[in-house]
């Protein structure tokens, strides 16, 4: 699709092995404890094993803790502002189709400032894989209630306890028509690697909520959905349950707290990137070979 | 144009008719003929349309400037004042100038006025138009009937008026064309009584491919030429036209243009466009221009080339939406948070927008900032008549430049400007860039450092300066030294240079300066200002608490010059020639 002229190299046959040595950037700045260390280390895993060229890896993130993401994986990235990390890489995915796009932030990011972004980069079946670290918190800003706090979460926006009702997001990923959405858990690094993994190999727009602990700010948070420190990490049994079936898909995201983890829905539709370039082939197949200027040309004595 | 008895016509170089009716008539549509004309018998025109701003329609005009010389404004008066009812009579009447002509349709329009020495001609337009299509089309057609009569007063190419229009009916129904061409020709035939016939000088265009069309339509062919093909905005009035361009223009050139889900999201896929190694576009008019706010100081911080175009429309907020105004000037330079250096140009007319575009371009490749360009209401929406560009001289090849960056790659060197290794660079030095809107070191690693933050914001700053002093200095039309140099810029260009003819043919000594880049501005505009006793900036937008518009307070701010006054209003409307001669002859008197 990209119509400028790439002047792109020769694919490289001694392309050096990527490698988490050769992945890790700036150590990160996230507090001792943090999940989102695990998150990290997961994606690096399963870049190894997917071994994209080094160049065509794409890091982008808004604001928020979760969102200095780009900073720690040496690709090219971009840390951009609160809440339009999506449409911005919508701007890349869309205009580079060759290159692998990953999305990082938080649950304020994703699912507050940027909710609106989130139902229409979903809608319109973005090429991209969105990670949204959720903390249930406002890291960065220290402590405020998120659209995923808990009722009674005691935040310094909610002295005594947060009156709002929680998003569901599962629910909400479902009704915006993503074509990929999953649910996992720092702590369960194997499910993380294996579900990040599937997201990733997902053509579309997938989307994955990463529960990833604040402990500086909401400790404990998930400890019900922490085996070792005695809660239950419930994973869909895709025996039982069709990917493909997006009502079954909102009972499954009905369950209770902790709920459940795994694939909640998958579907094969065209993403926005191949009806477009569709649209493009369809409309250059009428111009024969015309060159670009000679188009421009054509069209400006139209209006002589 | 003077009437005549006389069988042989009239000639005259310039003439100004207001078509005046519903926005349901079709008078858009015979005044983008008449405008289309011009353009192919190398007449100059400029037009000026009112549009109800509901979508139920109401009452509009059309008003078209025809000129055998350079025309310059819509025309302040009309020498032909078409009315299709009463409403339309009584509006504007006052708009016909002393001796001049108004047709009306005599089945709508009964009242009629007798003063300063107009000649009214009635003529059933409607009862006409029916029995020459036969009674099932109503009323439609009576804009064909009223365009023939036109071209029979002002013997205009008959021939080529045909072709224009079907051309246009050609694509559609059969019968569609035979109707209007019916009414067409009953209109031709119509005896208009003893106004006479009239007929226009011969061009000063002659041998020329001339192309006739509104500024939204010039101004995206002019960013296809400079290399766009990535883009994303929201709709508004009067910019949508700009993306609904695109939207369909640009997949022939294998690019895309992306409706957003609203203005931050357009400019946020712009910049990830950009950031990805293209030359991208957003654009709106003045609620959307604010959106987007945010993310271009983050552009600046962040260093990324990007177009943004605003086509400013009545404010502050939903406010006039389909009139003209000048007030978002401060918006655009200063409207973010932060030190936030962008440059900032103007069109001064439709023809500009093409070139304006490819400036744009240029400008943010070379300084790697935002670029907004400032175009308006009046100059999106008229149609004027130009000179073919020259694509073998104006083409620019879109490139994407991901060649292999080399071991010492910084992303954000001090001492050059930024130029960014877009995703799918390979990095030879192994160090992968993260672009980023903290403030940073020069290989991008965020950093709190005060020597550091006030070095970069001395690097973001220097670049425009260095722009500042690349600029060449404004050509002074009329007289380089004088009583009154007027400033202008956007669509004043064409008022302020007619005033300044009228002005100096009545003995005055005045000049002016038209700005396109308005910031930064030229280096040395005090070298100008110097040879006058005062300096009057015209622009539409209001004086404010100080008494200046928003171009003469920078002016004022960075020349201290107190020689600098205002000429403003907002009315809705472009300047009229009466206004700006009025003020500038209140100001020599003073
Ligand atoms: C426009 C704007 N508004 C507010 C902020 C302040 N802010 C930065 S991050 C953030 C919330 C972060 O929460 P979340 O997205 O959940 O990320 P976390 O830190 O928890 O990972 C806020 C409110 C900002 N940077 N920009
Ligand atoms: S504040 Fe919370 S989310 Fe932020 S780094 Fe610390 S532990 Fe992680
Ligand atoms: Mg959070």
């Amino acid at each position: 699709m990209s119509t400028a002229t790439a002047t792109e190299p020769a694919s490289d046959p001694a392309q050096e092995k990527l490698t988490k040595k050769i992945l890790t950037a700036d150590h990160p700045t996230w507090c001792p404890g943090c999940g989102d260390f695990a998150v990290l280390a997961a994606f690096y895993k399963v870049l190894e094993k997917l071994q994209y060229p080094h160049e065509k890896i794409v890091c982008v993130a808004g604001i928020g803790c979760s969102s200095r993401f780009p900073y720690f994986v040496n690709s090219h990235g971009i840390h951009f502002i609160h809440g339009r990390a999506l449409p911005l890489a919508t701007g890349v995915s869309l205009s580079r189709p060759d290159v692998h796009v990953f999305v990082f932030g938080g649950d304020g990011d994703g699912f507050s400032i940027g909710g609106n972004h989130l139902n229409h980069a979903a809608r319109k079946n973005i090429r991209l894989t969105y990670v949204i670290m959720d903390n249930y918190v406002y890291g960065l800003t220290k402590k405020q209630t998120s659209p995923t706090s808990p009722e009674g979460f005691k935040s310094k926006t909610d002295p005594t306890g947060s009156i709002d009702r929680p998003i569901n997001p599962m629910k909400q990923l479902l009704a915006s028509g993503a074509t990929f959405i999953a649910r996992t858990h720092a702590a369960q690094v194997k499910h993380m690697m294996e579900v990040f993994e599937r997201a990733i190999l997902h053509d579309g727009f997938s989307v994955v909520e990463c529960l990833s602990e604040c402990v500086m700010f909401y400790n404990g948070s998930f400890d019900d959905s922490t085996p070792r420190k005695g809660g239950v990490y419930d994973i869909i049994d895709e025996s039982q349950h069709d990917v493909g079936d997006d009502i079954a898909a909102f009972k499954l995201a009905d369950v209770p707290t902790p709920g459940k983890f795994g694939v909640f829905y998958e579907v094969d539709r065209p993403s926005k990137n191949e009806l477009e370039q569709r649209w493009i082939d369809s409309t250059q197949a009428k111009l024969a070979g015309k060159s670009q200027k000679d188009i421009l040309r054509d069209r400006l004595a139209m209006m002589r | 144009m003077s009437t005549s008895n006389s069988s042989s016509p009239t000639s005259l170089r310039n003439a100004v008719i207001r078509l005046a009716g519903n926005s349901q008539d079709g008078i858009q549509s015979i005044g983008g003929f008449l405008a289309r004309l011009a353009g192919r018998t190398q007449k100059d025109v400029m037009t000026y349309m009112t549009i109800p701003s509901t979508i139920s329609g109401g009452p509009s005009i059309f008003q078209v400037h025809l000129g055998s010389g350079e025309v310059l404004d819509p025309g302040d008066e009309a020498d032909v004042l078409v009315a299709f009812y009463q409403h339309s009579y009584d509006a504007h009447f006052s708009s016909i100038r002393d001796g001049g002509v108004c047709l009306y349709d005599s089945g709508e329009v009964t009242e009629l006025k007798t003063e300063r020495g107009i000649k009214n001609i009635g003529i059933p337009f409607t009862q006409a138009t029916i029995e020459a299509i036969g009674g099932s089309a109503r009323d439609r057609g009576k804009n064909m009937f009223v365009m023939g009569t036109i071209c029979a007063v002002y013997q205009l190419d008959k021939e080529k008026l045909v072709g224009i229009v079907s051309r246009q009916f050609g694509k559609k129904d059969e019968s569609v064309l035979r109707n209007a061409m019916l009414a067409f020709d009953a209109g031709y035939a119509y005896p208009v009584g003893d106004l006479g016939t009239f007929e226009f000088e011969e061009g000063i265009h002659k041998d020329e491919h001339r192309l006739s069309t509104d500024g939204n339509t010039l101004m995206s062919m002019g960013l296809i030429a400079a290399g766009v093909r990535y883009g994303s905005a929201y709709p508004i009035t009067p910019w949508s036209s700009i993306m609904e361009t695109l939207r369909s223009e640009l997949p022939k050139y294998g690019g895309i243009y992306v409706q957003a889900e609203d203005e931050l999201a357009a400019v946020s896929m712009t910049i990830g466009a950009a950031f990805a190694g293209h030359l991208a576009v957003t654009g709106s008019s003045g609620p959307g221009l604010s959106l987007k706010m945010e993310a271009l100081s983050y552009a600046s911080m962040a260093e990324i080339p990007l177009i943004v175009i605003n086509v400013q429309r009545g404010g502050p907020s939903t406010g006039l939406p389909t009139s003209v105004e000048q007030s978002d000037l401060l918006q655009a330079i200063y409207g973010s948070h932060g030190d936030a250096p962008r440059i900032v140009l103007s069109p001064k007319d439709v023809e500009d927008c093409f070139y304006i575009a490819i400036e744009a371009g240029r400008l943010a490749r070379e300084y790697s900032c935002p670029v907004i360009i400032l175009s308006d209401q009046a100059i999106s929406s008229r149609i004027e008549a130009f000179t073919e560009p020259n694509l073998d001289e104006w083409w620019i090849e879109p490139e994407l430049d991901i060649a292999p960056r080399p071991e010492d790659f910084k992303p954000y060197p001090l001492d050059q400007i930024t130029r960014h290794a877009p995703p799918g660079t390979k990095m030879l030095g192994g160090k992968y860039p993260t672009v980023t809107g903290l403030e940073h070191d020069e290989w991008g690693h965020p950093s709190g450092n005060a020597k550091m933050h006030q070095q970069m914001t001395d690097k973001r700053r220097n670049k425009l300066i260095a722009l500042s002093k690349k600029l060449p200095l404004p050509e002074v039309y009329g007289d380089a030294e004088g009583d009154v140099l007027l400033v202008g810029w956007g669509c004043t260009y064409g008022p302020i240079k007619e005033s300044i003819n009228r002005l100096q043919s009545e003995g005055h000594k005045v000049g002016a300066i038209h700005l396109r880049n308005l910031h930064p501005l030229p280096a040395g505009l005090d070298t100008i200002f110097a040879k006058f006793k005062k300096v009057l900036v015209v622009e539409i937008n209001d004086v404010g608490v100080y008494g200046y518009g928003q171009l003469a307070m920078i002016l004022r701010a960075s020349l201290a010059d107190p020689k600098i006054e205002s000429l403003c209003k907002t009315d809705g409307l472009t300047f009229r020639i009466r206004e700006i001669v009025t003020a500038v002859e209140k100001t020599l008197a003073s």
